[in-house]
């Protein structure tokens, strides 16, 4: 009897629209129909409005049925899934679906195609290569690639990777760490949760690459702790990493060691500025620090430390694999290489977009994202997460990279879009950016912590009417203050929303 | 500072009354002695507590100042810092609740009104059945397809109404 490869994503969102019940009723209904199968609990493959996904390999390739629900099940069977016969529900091959076909994915180039805790997997399709070519480097010439290919921190302060690290080589301490700050709390970004839990293995690569590149023996990986998916899929994967020898004290009989163990975050969005996190890791209040000194000559323990974000790392290896030539072909301007884009809120197709920098806001809301789920016009798209400028209609044709938008006073950031549809009320969203930072601030400057909630009150006050004209004035100037007097950019950026909603939809702030 | 004379030394005595049952006691004793040697053991710790008890109570406070020789107050300040701990026993089922902007663009205030209301209850707050306790949480990474829960540390997506009554219902199910 031949055996069927049947996938099923594993990652947490398909989990949340019902995939663990799909996935059971496979299992059950083949062994009752006696068809063997060999069911695969994959990463999603980013498409998550036709999650849960099945894939079934066939001769001619994947073929996808979406989304299915257990109860769909059966009739899949009726229909002769098993060999891709045709259904309602059936997309054709899923490397010929075009929102995967349009993308340029290096970084997630595995993520839904392999078991993600298969290191077989891993190795199978690429896997190791980068720290294979790292291990027989100079931890210099490791940096130079890195710098050359114009890798920039993905984590939304774009800074070069390369030089980052350059710094920590040439610090002097006892102990340097790599830490990976993967404590991705924006509102509308999932990607490091996505290829957490769907290539945790690149992850450990790149984090040993760093740890070759500037000396540190030890990493950590802080993750937020409202990712419980991704922190199964991390440990699992690192106790294999371990038992392979590609972590350790002799990693790949090197002779070089590294050591990498995952922390987990408590539900405080300052966690993801670094400064909190390295506090917050050593077992503190996540205040955030002074700067300087950088994290890079005094950080965690303070000691030299790496900080990158999550798909920052998870880039390394590609570029140590391929080149930096290779890597910066991609993006525009000083944006090289590709961003993974999540298209999120109410829009149609929602989902993972991996492009090179220099698309258009546009292309991705409507080309890849078919216009908002509620079939209304798109009034406004927030970039970058709750930090980041609410955009209107207008610059809708602004192409993606890093200084662009900050000609905008907009941000790239994380690459998180979240889209609202015309029934959206603009001021309270300008007065949750606001709340938001009462929330979340950690309370060490005045602007961020007393700031946010005068913010509040203003926008009440603007609203109901009480002389708006006034209440307008104070809010820029309150704005003006937190922009240039907060310590991060927690309180720093919150105007960004606050203020692109008042310039862009005036309007909605009227009694 | 002029006429010194030998420190003297106040001797620190442990509390002997605690609400803790012995079981309680054990467990948090174990967290500290698994964890204590990390590098930051703090947040391990109060982890470790908090997924073995529900909550960090008062009293194990107690004991994981004394283990990690920091005062009572220092942990206060860090359990107070960060959302996810908490102090109260919570309900049998925890269910968060996304507030985050990509959750609002499809409907997160009215489900959020519509908890508050059919459970009777705000955020922070437990059930009268002792089955619920209702938390806020800003963004669960599910943002492509909100509105979003999360129940008892699984998630949920695209929570209508009905849905949200499903999932309560099926929480409060007797295991």
């Amino acid at each position: 009897m031949s055996i069927t490869k049947i996938f099923v994503s594993g990652d947490a969102a398909a989990r949340g629209v019902g995939a663990d019940e799909t996935a059971a009723a496979i299992m059950a209904l083949a062994e009752t129909r006696g068809i063997g199968i060999q069911l695969v609990r994959n990463g999603s493959r980013g498409m998550l409005w036709l999650e849960p996904l099945i894939e079934v390999e066939t001769a001619m390739g994947r073929v996808a049925y979406g989304p299915v629900a257990s109860g769909e099940v059966a009739s899949l069977f009726e229909s002769g899934f098993i060999t891709g016969g045709a259904h309602r529900l059936a997309h054709g091959l899923t490397a010929e679906i075009p929102f995967l076909k349009n993308q340029e994915r290096l970084t997630f180039a595995r993520v839904g195609l392999t078991d993600p805790q298969s290191l077989q997997d891993y190795l199978q399709h690429g896997g190791n290569r980068g720290l294979a070519a790292a291990l027989k480097m100079q931890p210099a010439d490791i940096i130079k690639c890195v710098t050359d290919s114009g890798l920039r921190g993905r984590g939304g302060a774009a800074f070069p990777a390369g030089i980052k690290w350059k710094t920590v080589l040439g610090a002097s301490g006892a102990q340097k760490y790599i830490v990976c700050n993967a404590d991705e709390g924006d509102s509308g970004t999932f990607s490091d949760r996505m290829l957490m839990e769907g290539d945790p293995f690149v992850l450990i690569e790149g984090m040993t690459i760093a740890g070759l590149a500037t000396g540190a023996t030890r990493g950590y990986i802080y993750l937020r702790c409202e990712y419980p998916d991704a922190h199964r899929a991390l440990n699992a994967a690192i106790a294999t990493a371990y038992s392979n020898h590609y972590l350790g004290a002799d990693i790949q009989g090197s002779g070089r060691q590294f050591e990498l163990e995952v922390r987990l975050g408590a539900g405080a969005y300052i966690c993801g500025e670094e400064t909190s996190l390295l506090e917050s890791l050593e077992g503190k209040r996540g205040e955030i620090r002074f700067k300087p000194p950088l994290p890079a000559i005094e950080g965690l323990f303070g000691m030299p430390t790496v900080i990158n974000n999550v798909i920052t790392l998870a880039s390394v290896p590609i570029i140590l694999d391929r080149g930096a030539e290779f890597y910066r072909t991609f993006g525009m301007g000083r944006s090289r290489g590709t961003l993974p884009l999540q298209l999120a809120g109410n829009i149609k197709y929602g989902g993972l977009i991996e492009k090179a920098f220099g698309l258009t806001l546009r292309q991705v809301l409507y080309d890849f994202g078919g216009g908002a789920l509620s079939g209304r016009p798109i009034r406004a798209v927030q970039v970058g997460g709750p930090l980041g400028a609410y955009m209107p209609e207008s610059q809708f044709d602004t192409p993606l990279d890093y200084e662009t938008f900050a000609a905008l006073k907009a941000m790239l950031g994380h690459g998180g879009m979240v889209v609202f549809d015309d029934s959206v009320d603009m001021a309270a969203q300008a007065r949750y950016a606001m709340e938001f930072c009462t929330i979340e601030s950690c309370g060490k400057c005045t602007p961020c912590r007393i700031g946010s909630v005068r913010g509040v009150e203003v926008i009440d006050r603007l609203c109901a009417g009480e002389s708006p004209a006034k209440q307008e004035v104070l809010l820029r100037d309150l704005c003006e203050t937190m922009i240039h007097g907060s310590l991060c950019a927690m309180g720093g950026l919150t105007p960004y929303p606050v203020i692109s909603a008042l310039n862009h939809f005036p309007e909605d702030f009227t009694a | 500072m002029s006429n010194q004379s030998p420190k003297r030394i106040i001797p620190i005595k442990l509390e002997r009354k605690t609400s803790l049952s012995a079981d309680d006691q054990k467990a948090v004793h174990d967290s500290c002695a698994r964890l204590k040697a990390l590098p930051g053991a703090l947040l391990p710790i109060l982890h470790d507590v908090q997924s073995a008890l529900g909550f960090v109570p008062k009293d194990a406070v107690v004991i994981i100042a004394h283990e990690l020789n920091l005062s009572r107050a220092e942990i206060h300040g860090v359990i107070s810092f960060y959302h996810y701990f908490r102090t109260e026993k919570p309900g049998r089922h925890v269910v968060q609740l996304c507030r985050a902007e990509a959750c609002q663009s499809v409907g997160a205030v009215a489900l959020e009104a519509y908890a508050k209301r059919t459970l009777g209850i705000d955020f922070h707050g437990t059930t009268a059945d002792g089955a619920v306790t209702l938390e806020a949480v800003y963004c669960l990474g599910n943002c492509a397809l909100g509105p979003s829960a999360m129940v008892d540390g699984r998630l949920q997506g695209r929570v209508s109404p009905e849905r949200f009554d499903a999932l309560i219902a099926a929480a409060r199910q007797p295991s």
